[in-house]
């Protein structure tokens, strides 16, 4: 023998005999539901709320549809900059958030407005936020990390934040809110996996809404849904209506449960994104508006208000007054952002590091000195307070 | 011959179009290049002119863009990829550095990886964050790798062309800062402009002021406001370095002065000051000075302005080189 094997069959065309393979065609994935779109309700599978819960989670939905058009009209008028609506996903945004408690951590991906107000953050410092003023990312009196504008980078972070609450014994979990899309990117693929591997407090909260910017779901993924990934990392999957905002609300709810337990749950809330991507954003170059109809058909405030009305529930919820507080909220915080004080140019070197290094000290020096100097900056420099 | 004017983002749509046509090896892919034509519009048109096997949308993954545009390369392929903002580059670095940039060195010129990552850069749009970064220093430290950054519309189409036939990766960095904000005449059809060829924008004998692209504008605007007479001169790519237009032009002048957007320290002007330092030191009357963006993450929008080097800086700067 000089080593050499002597030659290769021609390869095979057919599979062999007892090598079966595995196929997404054959999993079974439930789209767990509690009102239909056309308004039945699974009485079993209505949560254990107060009425007054009840009411107040319709109070959430308006409250989140109300900011994204108010914020909206604001970037229009050229006092926000780019603002990113969860138009269409207000029971996906809403549901989950009303499972979670204060002292979970939220690693938010933008579009959920309802669920960081809900979480602590005042509505100033979300409309600050999005005027591009750095102090509004502390997210001051609420569990709220950084907005992940990287798309999935917050992942792996989740999966470490949850892994501290968990090594510091703490009774909350870590959930990471993102998009179809930011199921493509490896942060995503290696942090719920290592969070399968330590068997972290972790929700990972997908809000499928069926684009990412352009592109439709189908294109994002081979995979049927996103639910059935977290399989392959070894951690439970749910797949929910994200429309239904009770559904939402439970399958969160049992994340967050199975979670504490240390088993990491992956949730895929099925909706759609109604708006443009952002305000910078033209949807008529990629989708129909047949199919933006068809969505807009299965409203998911609507379809709560259906069930509220089947419980009688109606009767205490004044729709007007209702959005009159939102309003007059949006307003108030409008005001305080619009008193938000001026910064001093030290803003862009403070919080890089504890101590500011030598050298960037001299920076910051110099450059105070060099604006005191020198007026005509200011044709170059304007603080954009109001975005 | 035509000239049509246009904008930067228009040349660099201009001479997709026309090495695509030129060459159907070329490929275009990345987030949102074909069904709506970028978000910037850069690939606009293209699908419809070269159809779904050559233009294609790819699920959000910068790893897998870049690192599949690798694999398409070694086999004879020509990939020009999107990436849609330079601040997401960052998880394909990985591909740029341990695969593009040294497939041909580790098979030794057995496999090549012929291709272009497109990307916009840099600040002043108003954007979110990781909207606004220019990192190319980091890019041009790595070995095999050319980084070109055009400044005006000619140069965007002139460049780009030389991106995509070159038989090595390049990373090209659009200044979308100035996408739209001026036209000029680019010339019709097939324009190349070579890679590692700089451009004297504007010939001086006091003092030698370098930039590339974006900060060129500000650097050419503070250059016209001030009496001195300053040559400007534009890189065009850094990475391969024009050391010859640089060099010629400091011993002409015996003073330099390196313009860029971004952070100071470590910066691709501490390259050009060292260059010049190692062949040029004693044709110096002064020493060679830095207007940068400062050593901080770009601000969010609010406190953007700040950031980069503004015209009063520049001159500032320029000035007291000039009368050192
Ligand atoms: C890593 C990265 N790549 C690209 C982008 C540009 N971008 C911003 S949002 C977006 C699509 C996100 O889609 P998805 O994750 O489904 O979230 P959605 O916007 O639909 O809520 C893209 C490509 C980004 N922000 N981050
Ligand atoms: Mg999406």
């Amino acid at each position: 023998m000089d080593g050499k094997p002597t030659s290769r069959p021609s390869p095979r065309t057919n599979a062999a005999a007892g090598v079966e393979h595995l196929s997404q065609a054959d999993l079974r994935v439930e789209t767990h539901q509690v009102v239909t779109a056309e308004g039945t309700v699974d009485e079993a599978r209505v949560p254990d709320l107060a009425d007054a819960q009840f009411r107040d989670l319709y109070r959430w939905l308006v409250l989140q549809r109300t900011f994204d058009e108010r914020a909206t009209k604001l970037q229009r008028r050229g006092q926000l900059g780019t603002y990113a609506s969860g138009r269409g996903q207000e029971a996906s945004i809403v549901g989950s958030a009303f499972a979670l408690a204060d002292d979970d951590w939220i690693f938010p991906a933008g579009r959920e407005a309802a669920a960081l107000l809900m979480h602590g953050v005042s509505m100033r410092d979300l409309l600050l936020y999005w005027r591009g003023v750095e102090d509004a990312s502390r997210m001051e009196g609420a569990n709220v990390f950084g907005v992940a504008i990287a798309i999935g980078s917050q992942m792996p972070m989740v999966t470490g934040k949850a892994w501290g609450m968990q090594l510091a014994g703490d009774d909350a979990v870590a959930v990471g809110y993102f998009g179809d899309g930011a199921t493509s990117t490896g942060a995503f693929h290696e942090g719920v996996n290592f969070a399968g591997v330590l068997e972290v407090p972790a929700v990972f909260y997908c809000q499928n809404n069926q684009y990412a910017i352009s592109l439709p779901f189908a294109e994002q993924t081979g995979a049927d849904t996103v639910a059935q990934k977290a399989l392959a990392y070894g951690v439970d999957g749910i797949r929910v209506d994200g429309n239904d905002v009770l559904a939402v609300y439970n399958a969160v709810s049992t994340a967050r449960a199975r979670a504490r337990e240390g088993r990491p749950v992956l949730v895929e809330s099925v909706t759609y994104r109604r708006g443009a991507h952002t305000t910078s954003d033209d949807p008529t170059r990629y989708r129909e508006e047949e199919e933006v109809e068809s969505w807009a058909a299965r409203d998911p405030l609507d379809r709560y208000r259906t069930f509220l009305g089947h419980r009688d529930l109606l009767d205490g919820v004044d729709e007007v007054a209702v959005r009159e507080e939102v309003d007059a909220m949006f307003d108030e915080a409008v005001a305080a952002a619009d008193d938000y004080p001026l910064r001093d140019v030290d803003e862009i070197f403070v919080h890089l590091y504890e101590e500011l290094t030598p050298e960037l000290a001299r920076q910051m020096e110099w450059y105070r000195d060099f604006l005191d100097d020198h007026p005509e900056m200011d044709e170059y420099v304007h603080q954009r307070e109001r975005g | 011959m035509t000239m049509p004017r246009e904008t930067i983002v228009q040349a660099v749509n201009d001479a997709l179009h026309t090495e695509m046509a030129a060459d159907d090896r070329t490929l275009v892919f990345g987030e949102d290049v074909a069904r709506s034509g970028g978000v910037f519009r850069a690939t606009d048109g293209l699908l419809e002119a070269f159809g779904e096997e050559r233009v294609r949308d790819t699920p959000l993954s910068e790893i897998a863009i870049v690192g599949a545009a690798v694999g398409l390369a070694t086999h004879g392929y020509r990939p020009v990829v999107e990436i849609q903002f330079s601040g997401f580059l960052p998880p394909a670095f990985d591909q740029l550095v341990s695969n593009a940039s040294r497939i041909r060195w580790r098979t030794r010129g057995r496999l090549t990886a012929p291709m272009v990552v497109r990307t916009p850069y840099g600040a002043g749009v108003r954007a979110l964050e990781h909207h606004s970064e220019s990192l190319e220093a980091a890019y041009a430290h790595v070995p095999g790798l050319k980084v070109a950054i055009p400044s005006t519309p000619a140069d965007a189409k002139g460049l780009l062309t030389s991106a995509i036939r070159d038989p090595d990766p390049v990373l090209f960095m659009e200044p979308k800062r100035v996408y739209r904000s001026f036209r000029e005449e680019v010339p019709d059809g097939e324009h190349a402009v070579p890679l590692g060829e700089a451009a004297v924008r504007r010939e001086g004998a006091d003092v030698t002021v370098v930039s590339w692209g974006a900060m060129m504008h500000p650097t050419l605007e503070a250059v016209d406001e001030l009496g001195v007479d300053a040559e400007v001169v534009d890189l065009r790519s850094i990475s391969p370095l024009d050391r010859e237009t640089l060099l010629a032009s400091v011993r002409k002048t015996g003073r330099c002065v390196v313009v860029h957007e971004a952070a100071k320290s470590g910066g691709f002007g501490a390259e050009v000051a060292a260059t010049v330092a190692e062949d040029a030191l004693l044709y110096l009357e002064a020493p060679i000075r830095r207007v940068t963006g400062f050593d901080v993450p770009v601000p969010l929008l609010s406190m953007e302005d700040y950031y980069p080097p503004q015209p009063p800086r520049i001159a500032a700067a320029i000035e007291e080189t000039a009368e050192f």
